[in-house]
């Protein structure tokens, strides 16, 4: 098997200030990779250089893309790029109303991608709509209502319909649980699981909720300071960590 | 099947001056397929840190733990988790799930990541869920309000849904009354039959007794303390 | 007439609109930033289209300037006016006779021939703006011919109504490439964008020039099973009798009696002239 993703030595700077340095990871088909560490750690910016957000300073991107195989996505032409962004990729944002088109209904913003592919038969546009409005467990007849009428956690999970509509390969999530309720943050985890799973996705997962990387990431990254402190499988990074970071970080959860 | 040689551990505790506190040391054993070994000592002497270095969820400090054809010591993460989702089992004393969703989808996950279908793995995780006395008007309900006994059965459902080659059974039989606890033994004498190598922590005498082959004594493995 | 610059606008400005022009032409449907000129009238009544003109026109040229397809309305004549005293042009309501024809929302109804220059005056060029708010996303779209949004506008047309109702500026593409606004022309004229006279399009206030060359391959948007149309009123004119003709609707009493009439003035008097 063929990694999906092959990060090499991304760094970015901002002036003189590390945003994130040398960070090396694969990731395999269907893994879900969590990134963990406090405000300004850098896990926001090395999200954001990896989906072609922020232009780097430094390092390669290799996707494994359906047409030509291993390719540098930040070598990559801007249309190229943008091309991926919605095929192959999907990027779930914090806050469903940067990620959402909220003035526009329900169906449409499930729609946008797939006539920004070309599809062009509104029936079948409708179908697969309604048919993901189902799979994310907002009633069907909600569709021609715009999100600005939904709760918060109606938003979250038409923005993944958004974003999975197209069948993408690999999903970014930046916090995707955060600014939800307990309860509603249990019902998203669970769906993101079982797409995870059914789909067969890959995913990089950024959060500062270590419950939430617990359920969600099979791998997690420790990140201080603009660096990968410590990296392995999620439940052994938090069961035995071994940087002092992560000792501390892990100790400091609040206990329910 | 499972082959532990040579094993260490200690932990490092940054958060207090960097202490080093060395837990195991010159760990070795072997379980042949079919067989069931049980690990003793005394509370604290490392029963469950080996069990969780078996499982990777420890990193091992040196040594090999060869399981099937993969040295958990050593292997990428992405190789113990394809070792846990297709060879290696583990029921350990703690229920973690996503709340709020069903046992039954909670037990049917194991099969579902192996690929199963949907209704194959429902149908099989109601089964175990039925053997294993669980009130079917629960199956529904997410196990995080269950009792710590249902809790513990659901766990075990869990962890025997699918097929494993190699088991981990951390404590199975803790906190279930007779009639459980004999189902739980019945379960794994025939996980035995079909060729199982299994590792387990069981305090009940009886329980270990009847199940396990042969036992390890942790406390061999015990260094002198912290250094 | 000595007190203008023929055509008002300076020599310096007329060049600087005709280069944007000359773009605009080269990259058929691409929108062209120009530095619109304070014009005598107020923004919303022909400035980018008046500029366009003003840049085009050459003293041989015979001008005519229709609103919503009549010559006789205020802005129409007014604007005729304002040519008639700066330029000096002849002027026309004869759609054949006009080389230039400045246009407020209408294509008229007779087939324009090569040399003559249809000018549009555009209120918003931006097709997507409605949808996207920010221009620099949408210069960022047209570039990446991202325009996945351009089919959600007509997506939610048909959720809503159960059809496009987008009955003006219906949004179309240009050579297989920009996605464009063709101006607030009624949809019916769509079809006719496809032709072969110069069009060009004038933004005042939102500082853009766009254009089509002749003969480019103009097609509205739609969907395989809400195929475009190019719909008008279900009448003939009352006045001509014309039934392929675009149609205005009048109350002619107090009881609210309906006449429909061709809304391009001169096609429907050149047919009531030779007509009976």
């Amino acid at each position: 098997m063929t990694a999906l993703l092959r990060v090499e030595n991304v760094t970015k700077h901002y002036g003189t200030r590390i945003g994130c340095a040398e960070v090396s990871f694969e990731l395999y088909p269907g893994e879900v990779m969590g990134i963990v560490g406090e405000s300004g750690s850098g896990k926001t910016t090395l999200l954001n250089c990896l989906a072609g957000q922020l232009p780097c300073d430094a390092g390669r991107v290799m996707f494994d893309t359906k047409t030509s195989g291993l390719r540098d996505v930040l070598a990559m032409s801007a249309p190229e790029r943008r091309m991926l962004a919605r095929t192959d990729w999907a990027f779930v944002q914090q806050h469903p109303r940067d990620g959402l088109r909220m003035n526009v209904s329900a169906g449409g913003n499930v729609g946008e991608r797939l006539m920004a592919v070309g599809a062009r038969h509104y029936g079948e546009i409708r179908q697969a709509a309604t048919d993901w409005l189902a799979r994310v467990e907002i009633e069907a007849g909600r569709i021609d209502d715009r999100p600005t009428t939904f709760s918060g956690g109606m938003q979250q999970r038409l923005q993944i319909a958004r974003n999975l509509v197209t069948g993408p390969r690999l999903v970014f999530m930046d916090e995707p649980t955060g600014g939800l309720d307990v309860s509603v943050q249990a019902r998203l985890l669970d769906l993101l699981r079982g797409l995870v799973r059914e789909m067969g996705l890959s995913a990089i997962v950024v959060t500062h909720d270590l419950a939430v990387v617990r359920l969600l990431a099979d791998r997690l990254m420790v990140m201080k300071d603009g660096h990968v402190v410590e990296s392995g499988l999620t439940d052994q990074v938090l069961d035995d960590p071994q940087h002092g970071y992560t000792q501390l970080l892990v100790s400091s959860v609040l206990q329910v | 099947m499972i082959s532990v040689q040579d094993v260490s551990k200690s932990f490092t505790l940054h958060t207090q001056g960097a202490a080093v506190i060395s837990v195991l040391e010159g760990a070795s054993f072997d379980v042949a397929p079919g067989c069931c070994v049980g690990l003793i000592g005394a509370s604290g002497a490392g029963k469950s840190t080996l069990m969780r270095m078996l499982y990777g969820n420890y990193l091992t400090a040196s040594g090999r733990i060869v399981i099937g054809d993969i040295d958990v010591a050593q292997a990428a993460p992405r190789e113990i988790m394809a070792l846990r989702r297709d060879t290696l089992g583990y029921v350990s004393q703690f229920l973690r799930v996503v709340p709020r969703v069903p046992t039954v989808d909670v037990v049917a996950e194991p099969l579902l990541r192996r690929g199963a279908s949907e209704a194959e793995a429902r149908e099989r995780a109601c089964a175990l869920l039925a053997r294993l006395n669980i009130p079917e008007a629960l199956w529904a309900l997410s196990p995080t309000t269950f009792s710590g006994g249902e809790q513990q059965r659901v766990n075990i459902a869990r962890g025997f849904a699918a097929p494993y080659p190699a088991l981990l059974l951390d404590e199975p039989t803790a906190s279930l009354d007779p009639t459980n606890r004999n189902t739980v033994l019945a379960m794994i004498e025939e996980a035995k039959a079909e060729g199982a190598a299994i590792v387990g922590i069981f305090h009940d005498v009886a329980a270990r007794d009847r199940v396990c082959d042969g036992v390890i004594d942790v406390t061999d493995f015990t260094p002198g303390g912290v250094q | 007439m000595t007190e203008y610059t023929f055509a008002y606008l300076d020599e310096q400005t007329k060049r600087m609109i005709r280069r944007a022009i000359l773009k605009g032409l080269a990259i058929p449907g691409y929108q062209v930033p120009f530095a619109s000129r304070e014009m005598p009238m107020p923004y919303g009544w022909g400035t980018g289209g008046v500029q366009v003109s003003a840049a085009v026109l050459v003293p041989c040229d015979v001008l005519k300037v229709i609103d919503q397809g009549a010559d006789d309305t205020t802005n129409a004549v007014s604007i005729r006016r304002f040519f008639e005293k700066t330029a000096g042009v002849a002027v026309t309501q004869d759609t054949q006779a006009a080389t230039v024809i400045q246009t407020r929302h209408r294509i008229p109804e007779a087939a324009l021939r090569e040399g003559q220059v249809l000018v549009y005056q555009v209120p918003i060029p931006e097709p997507l703006r409605f949808l996207e708010p920010s221009e620099v996303e949408t210069r960022k779209m047209h570039s990446l011919e991202d325009y996945g949004l351009m089919h959600v506008k007509l997506y939610e047309d048909i959720s809503r109504h159960g059809a496009i109702a987008t009955a003006y500026a219906y949004p179309v593409k240009v050579e297989g490439r920009y996605v464009m606004d063709p101006s607030p022309i009624p949809k019916f004229d769509n079809p006719k964008l496809d032709m072969a006279a110069i069009q060009l399009f004038g933004a005042g206030r939102e500082q853009r020039i766009y254009a089509l060359p002749p003969y480019t391959k103009v097609v509205s948007l739609d969907f395989d099973d809400f195929p475009f149309e190019a719909s008008k009123p279900d009448h003939p004119c009352g006045l001509c009798g014309a039934q392929d003709s675009y149609l205005d609707e009048l109350i002619v009493d107090d009881d609210g009696t309906r006449m429909f009439m061709c809304s391009d003035t001169d096609f429907c008097a050149k047919r009531r002239e030779g007509g009976s």
